[in-house]
């Protein structure tokens, strides 16, 4: 535990590194719906961002950065459901090497 | 910087390096629900409650269950032969570390310009979910329609694309 450390900065620390790993996963992972999955990680990181800039900005009365957070997550989810509904075809397309996509 | 800190984070941090090195896709999934409720609680540590618990029901809730839906009711579950990783994973690694090693640097860099850094604790903003739906009615009113044709249009077209996929007669 270094003392120097202020709160806010353990707080971006942590979203840098959700941030990558979600970045890792999504370049590296062949399945598609795991390049989903890190591509969720990288939204939650920058959610975990605006949450904690809200918490320890100047005017957290002001509620923008938690309902920038708010409306990114309702954004996700909506991104989620249109992902995992184009992704049934991924695997097919590999399988029967025709490379045609939709 | 509490110990509780340090335990949500290292709970977060896990469950998002399982979800993305294990094998097995479930067990992925799985340890993306972990993650996603570790995030949570961050919210919660970090006073946020309305977005602790908007995040626990959205992304525990509906995300981490359309993700397992979606594994097992495509062949996804199945462990491919020839690995899970692409055809050059150093790459993206390496893409990854640098990324990570700039915001870092950019972070601790800054630090001491960033609010709070005086050492005296920030008092906890005190929001109601009133004050925030009040918020929601008057001043965002229009981000607010606007999420609401975005779901609409997702959800149609993702049964849109779903159906096709179903007649299958292309």
């Amino acid at each position: 535990m270094s003392p120097h450390l202020n709160p806010l900065t353990g707080y971006l620390l942590v979203a840098a590194l959700l941030f990558a790993i979600g970045l890792a996963g999504a370049l590296t992972r062949r399945n598609a719906i795991l390049v989903l999955i890190g591509i969720e990680l990288m939204l939650n990181a920058a959610n975990l961002n605006l949450i904690a800039f809200w918490r320890y900005g100047p005017h957290p009365e002001a509620l923008t950065g938690m309902m920038f957070a708010i409306f990114s997550i309702a954004v996700a989810a909506a991104e989620a459901a249109v992902g995992l509904g184009l992704e049934d075809d991924g695997p097919r397309c590999d399988e029967q090497d025709e490379g045609v996509t939709s | 910087m509490s110990v509780v800190f340090y335990l949500i984070a290292g709970l977060t941090v896990a469950g998002a390096l399982a979800a993305v090195l294990l094998k097995n896709t479930v067990h992925c999934a799985l340890a993306l629900t972990v993650a996603f409720a570790g995030l949570a609680l961050m919210f919660l540590e970090l006073d946020a409650q309305f977005a602790g618990f908007a995040q626990i029901l959205i992304y525990i809730g509906a995300v981490a269950i359309l993700v397992v839906f979606a594994i097992l009711l495509t062949r996804g579950s199945e462990t491919p032969k020839d690995g899970v990783f692409g055809a050059k994973p150093l790459f993206g690694l390496v893409t990854a570390a640098g990324i990570f090693a700039v915001l870092g640097w950019a972070v601790l860099h800054s630090a001491q310009a960033l609010p709070g850094a005086g050492g005296s604790p920030t008092p906890a903003p005190t929001v109601t979910v009133m004050q925030i739906g009040n918020a929601l009615m008057d001043r965002y009113v229009l981000p607010l329609e606007i999420v609401a044709l975005l779901l609409t249009a997702a959800l149609i077209g993702a049964v849109i694309v779903a159906m096709h996929e179903k007649a299958g007669a292309r």
